[in-house]
């Protein structure tokens, strides 16, 4: 059976996690909810996952399943774990741009937008308190843009050196269903750290706005491991909910 | 001890045109609809509504009357997600936004709950949050340090309506779910105070149904009690019911034609909540 791309995925989104240690994984799509469990059920045990709802976890479940509980987390709770800092949350983007500025709010103007999506949410909070990834499902020009429409996840430049306030900003990763990049590029903007199997350097540069770091360079993501690839098939998403997200 | 029962009627009679209304609940989930449907009724207009928003804030704005809305988020949470009626609202450019990060809203609540003129966070730095805000929202530096915070004002209310599983008589009230979301914030951050319960009971079997970490509002937080079955419905309020997924995606559909929303407003609309409730029994049978 080869390996999928959506599998690919997981494993990268499970490395969004590596040396995270005891703090809430707050992964917001089927995906990165797979990458989450099966960053617990491998590398990193001490994770803490809840249900989406109000309860965490004890034990690791298959998508769309419950588990035992071992807490209690209703949004208030949240917040409070947002400002402790102890959280790695993992958004989907309508729009990122080269130094991670993200948008879920809406396009067009603050107080007549053309399209309406959710508003903020959480999203300045996010990002301004704790490790904050991104996953986009079907990477493309329209989402890795220019500039973004409005800023609802703060990116490198908004950041102001001279106030403290903003010594927790940290972007990590973003995975995409080409591959794996980071901030690392000059002035923290977008670098390639591994383009997935059968990705070329030039399929991400047409499908992105802007010039990327290192995308030359970067090697092929890493395949799975036979106990992650039995994790994610027959484990945790026996379904294959995976593959409706990113498609082969 | 006062009985505070009141029809959802009577709460609509002292709202007033103008007032600044916060509505508990979250997203799609324990929104005090059926007192919604009663402002729907009225001539009530030109709203500032301060919620986690969801259909209350749809169909608020599907009646034209919100004038400005501070928010988190606007959710269905569930597909299509985004709320019809809020979309059109802001794409036509109705109404004036206060948008903001989920946790300022709560900070917000609590600075009018302790009658502080504003509270310290971060979130908000560095986003598109004050832009938003149009000169409203400013920054405070610590005395005791270099931080530069966002200064959350307070969220101070002229009602707030809510809605709960299980209360008595005098605004004592419990949520039997899993989550209280923010209900007694908005209860503490204003003046007028109105819920909506599954059930009125007696304070004994209020206390007796719930362990008492549950028991989120007590009598100093509640002005009126409306005994509304169904009172959150088409979101849901657990452990009473959860969302009717298909009726929501009705209102979703009903949304896209004026033709269609014409026959939802005369179905469940222009109607008496006993008539909502009964439509939607119809209406979970024809589905059947």
């Amino acid at each position: 059976m080869t390996i999928t791309r959506a599998e690919v995925c997981a494993v990268a989104c499970a490395e969004i996690f590596a040396g995270a240690g005891e703090i809430m994984a707050s992964p917001m799509s089927p995906l990165t909810t797979l990458g989450a469990r099966l960053a617990k059920l491998t590398t990193e045990p001490d994770l803490l996952l809840s249900d989406g709802e109000a309860r965490f976890f004890a034990e690791t479940p298959a998508l769309g399943r419950s588990a035992p509980i071992e807490g209690w987390i209703p949004f208030r709770k949240v917040f409070e774990v947002v400002a402790s800092g102890r959280r790695h949350v993992v958004m989907g983007a309508n729009q990122i741009d080269r130094y991670g500025n993200q948008n879920l709010s809406a396009f067009g103007a603050l107080q007549q937008p053309t399209r309406q999506m959710f508003g903020v949410r959480g999203a300045p909070g996010n990002t301004v308190n704790h490790a904050t990834s991104y996953f986009v499902p079907k990477h493309s020009t329209r989402v890795f843009v220019e500039k973004v429409d409005i800023v609802s996840g703060v990116g490198y430049d908004k950041v102001d050196p001279a106030n403290p306030a903003y010594r927790f900003h940290h972007l990590h990763r973003v995975v995409s269903n080409l591959g794996v990049f980071d901030f690392e590029g000059p002035d923290h903007t977008l670098r390639a750290r591994s383009l997935h199997p059968g990705v070329t350097a030039d399929e991400v540069a047409e499908n992105t706005s802007f010039d990327i770091a290192g995308l030359a360079e970067a090697p092929e993501s890493r395949l799975p491991t036979d106990e992650e690839l039995r994790l994610i098939r027959e484990v945790l998403d026996p379904k294959s909910v995976r593959d409706r997200e990113v498609p082969q | 001890m006062r009985d505070k029962r009141m029809s959802l009627d009577d709460v609509v009679g002292e709202l007033r045109s103008g007032m600044t209304i916060g509505i508990g609940g979250w997203g799609s989930r324990r929104k005090p609809l059926a007192l919604v449907r009663a402002i729907l009724r009225s001539d009530i207009t030109d709203l500032t509504v301060v919620t986690y928003g969801g259909p209350d804030l749809g169909l608020l704005c599907s009646a034209g009357k919100v004038r400005k809305a501070y928010y988190g988020f606007v959710s269905l949470d569930s597909p299509p997600f985004y709320d019809p009626w809020f979309a059109k609202a802001r794409t036509a450019g109705e109404i004036v936004v206060r948008e903001m990060d989920e946790g300022m809203v709560k900070c917000g609540l609590e600075a009018a709950a302790a009658r502080l003129p504003f509270l310290p966070i971060r979130a908000g730095l560095g986003s598109d949050v004050p832009n938003f805000w149009e000169g409203e929202l400013k920054t405070v530096a610590s005395p005791y340090g270099d931080e530069t915070l966002i200064a959350m004002p307070a969220l101070n209310l002229d009602a707030a309506l809510v809605h709960l599983n299980l209360g008595d008589k005098h605004g004592n009230a419990a949520y039997t779910g899993i989550d209280p979301y923010f209900d007694d914030l908005y209860c503490l951050a204003a003046e007028r105070r109105y819920l909506s319960v599954e059930r009125v009971v007696e304070t004994e079997e209020l206390v007796k149904s719930v362990p008492p970490q549950a028991l989120l509002l007590n009598r100093m937080l509640v002005d009126g009690v409306v005994e509304a079955p169904g009172g959150a419905h088409f979101t849901l309020a657990a452990d009473d019911y959860g969302r009717d997924e298909k009726f929501q995606k009705h209102y979703v559909e009903s949304a896209k034609t004026p033709e269609a929303w014409q026959q939802f407003v005369d179905t469940y609309l222009a109607v008496s909540e006993d008539e909502y409730q009964a439509a939607v029994r119809r209406f979970a049978e024809e589905e059947q």
